[in-house]
């Protein structure tokens, strides 16, 4: 094997991939584009840098990412790459891998380097098992925000590299940032999360209370954030959402379907109350009760 | 303009049974991706607007044919098929050969949809396979995409903002599962679903060659252990006394 390479247009996740990338090679090649502050954290967390500078090139044009970094593995005849799961990485590799002929995985959640197989571990059925698969051949492999510490200090460098891109059949027209939530529920040691059982946005703050006087912090089901726009999509809980592991969930009005519970059954303690006496998040709970949510979140608002 | 819609026919997740770690499939019926079915709501409210056809892309085993028609039901005027039982499982780099190589026998094709991610696998990669082998410009996670003669301006939805993209047809999207509310079709258009046009071919009808594609192994696929506890409790003290000895709360 030839070296490994890591991008991503995010910092934060670029530098968990070095992380992730060292146990692999302990020299790892890393990419910027357009970015000169990403240049300069990727170096000083050790990185061999290579600083792309190309106004043809736009972070939003996938194909021209792909191209780019495509000509960056060929002049450094490099196979692996290693991207962050984020959005914009997920919508890369495929791309990539397929313009260097590569297999890939996305959703990594974590590497293990037995000889020269890459083993990846990633959810699959949509969660109801853990797969441990490995590629054969050059490999694009993503790995989910969060799965490895940033990288430290190290001693890097920068070298510019130029390559050739097309002017690009996109266009980006606008970007509207969102809303920020700063909330981190992966940090939580208490969540309480509400699904859909929720009878309407007003309820919201009684739920907010709840999670208050616990000390910990409301999450949800992702119909809740996507569908019904209560909360924000850093709230979710589940596959395409958060993988969190608190002392305590307190789940309401969730069904509990695989995507769901992927993301809470490292919970220590889980408490579930939904009106379904047969509701599949029963199997996931340690305590259940069978009752309306509201009235439950009322009373345990009065009693705490 | 044609909308071609690529679907993948999955195992209903929810009647998958766990024994001994292991995921039982035999005998789980085969439904279509979750997230396919917006991509499919997405293009028929296309065409409603602007006309062309809407046809559905699937590439599996034998199955698929009998799947297909809920999307055929649910707007879809037409069928495209590969029935291979190859192509059961078979992973992203030969599902993205397979249906690149399928557009390329479909005219006038000026919008290619797929969903976000497929039910099972979840895995996004097949869609921008696809646009890469057929040199196409590509927008993930759209969550609205608005066609304007020969080009598109597509909201690509990101986790700290949302992008506007304009980019010139034909395109390959990847749409996120809110983007609609997928119709439920009725029964007369149930009905009709099985006499709407169907083209099937076999994979050697196509003119690809599958091997020396990367290969993914699996070492293992078992469900985590869980131990839960499953106490039923009857009352908010009941359920506070035992959180309380948890040393929970
Ligand atoms: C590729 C993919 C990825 C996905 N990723 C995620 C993910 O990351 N996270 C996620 O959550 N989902 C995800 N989903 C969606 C998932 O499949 C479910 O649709 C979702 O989790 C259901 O949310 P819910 O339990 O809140 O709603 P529902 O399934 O509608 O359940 C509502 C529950 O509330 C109960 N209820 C109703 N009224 C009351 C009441 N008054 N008191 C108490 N209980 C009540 C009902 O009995 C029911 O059990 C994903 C789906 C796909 C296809």
């Amino acid at each position: 094997m030839a070296g490994v390479l890591i991008y991503s247009a995010n910092q934060g996740l670029a530098l968990e991939l070095i992380s992730a990338a060292r146990k692999i090679e302990d020299s790892v090649v890393a990419v910027s584009l357009n970015d000169d502050s990403l240049a300069q954290a990727l170096a000083g967390a050790g990185a061999k840098t290579l600083k792309i500078s190309n106004p043809n090139l736009v972070v939003g044009d996938t194909g021209a990412v792909a191209a780019a970094i495509k000509q960056v593995l060929d002049k450094e005849n490099i196979d692996t790459v290693l991207l962050s799961s984020d959005r914009r990485g997920k919508e890369l590799a495929g791309r990539l891998a397929q313009a260097i002929g590569a297999g890939c995985l996305t959703d990594v959640t974590a590497i293990n380097v037995d000889g020269s197989k890459i083993e990846c571990q990633r959810n699959a059925l949509g969660g109801a098992t853990i797969a441990v698969q490995y590629i054969e051949g050059p490999k694009v492999i993503a790995i989910r925000p969060r799965s490895y510490e940033a990288a430290g200090a190290g001693n890097g460098s920068i070298e510019e590299l130029a390559v050739e891109i097309k002017a690009a059949g996109i266009k980006v027209l606008d970007f509207k940032p969102k809303a920020g939530d700063s909330v981190n529920i992966e940090a939580a040691e208490i969540l309480v999360a509400v699904g859909q059982g929720l009878s309407d946005e007003g309820k919201l703050a009684d739920v907010q209370a709840l999670a208050s006087k616990l000390g910990g912090e409301v999450a949800c089901s992702k119909p809740v954030a996507t569908d019904k726009k209560w909360l924000s999509e850093e709230r979710i809980i589940g596959l395409s959402g958060k993988k969190c592991k608190p002392q305590l969930a307190i789940l309401l009005g969730i069904s509990g379907q695989v995507q769901f519970t992927v993301g809470i059954r490292d919970a220590r303690v889980i408490a579930a109350v939904n009106t379904d006496e047969n509701a599949a998040i029963n199997y996931m709970a340690d305590y259940i009760m069978q009752a309306d949510l509201h009235d439950v979140i009322k009373e345990l608002n009065e009693k705490l | 303009m044609n909308i071609v819609v690529a679907m993948k026919q999955i195992p209903d997740l929810q009647q998958i049974r766990i024994r001994n770690r292991k995921p039982v499939l035999d005998g789980v019926p085969s439904a279509l991706g979750i997230i396919d079915k917006n991509a499919l709501e997405a293009a028929v409210l296309i065409k409603e607007n602007q006309g062309g056809k809407v046809i559905v892309l699937s590439a599996g085993n034998e199955e698929v044919e009998e799947t297909v028609k809920e999307a055929l039901a649910a707007g879809a005027d037409e069928a495209f098929l590969v029935l291979d039982d190859d192509l059961e499982g078979a992973d992203g780099s030969t599902k993205g050969l397979v249906l690149a190589e399928a557009i390329k026998k479909i005219e006038d094709v000026g919008l290619i949809l797929f969903g976000e991610g497929s039910g099972d696998n979840y895995s996004g990669q097949v869609g921008s396979r696809v646009a890469e082998l057929l040199g196409l410009p590509q927008v993930g996670y759209a969550s609205s995409i608005e066609i304007n003669d020969s080009s598109a301006v597509i909201t690509r939805s990101l986790e700290d903002g949302d992008e506007i993209i304009e980019v010139s047809l034909p395109v390959v999207v990847s749409v996120q599962g809110d983007i609609n509310e997928p119709r439920i079709p009725s029964v007369t258009q149930i009905l009709k679903a099985g006499r709407k046009p169907k083209e099937v071919l076999e994979l050697e009808d196509l003119e690809i060659d599958l091997t020396g594609l990367p290969e993914i192994v699996t070492v293992s696929n078992l469900a985590p252990e869980t131990d839960r506890k499953q106490v039923k409790v009857a009352s908010v003290e009941e359920l506070l006394q035992a959180l309380k000895t948890e040393g929970v709360i």
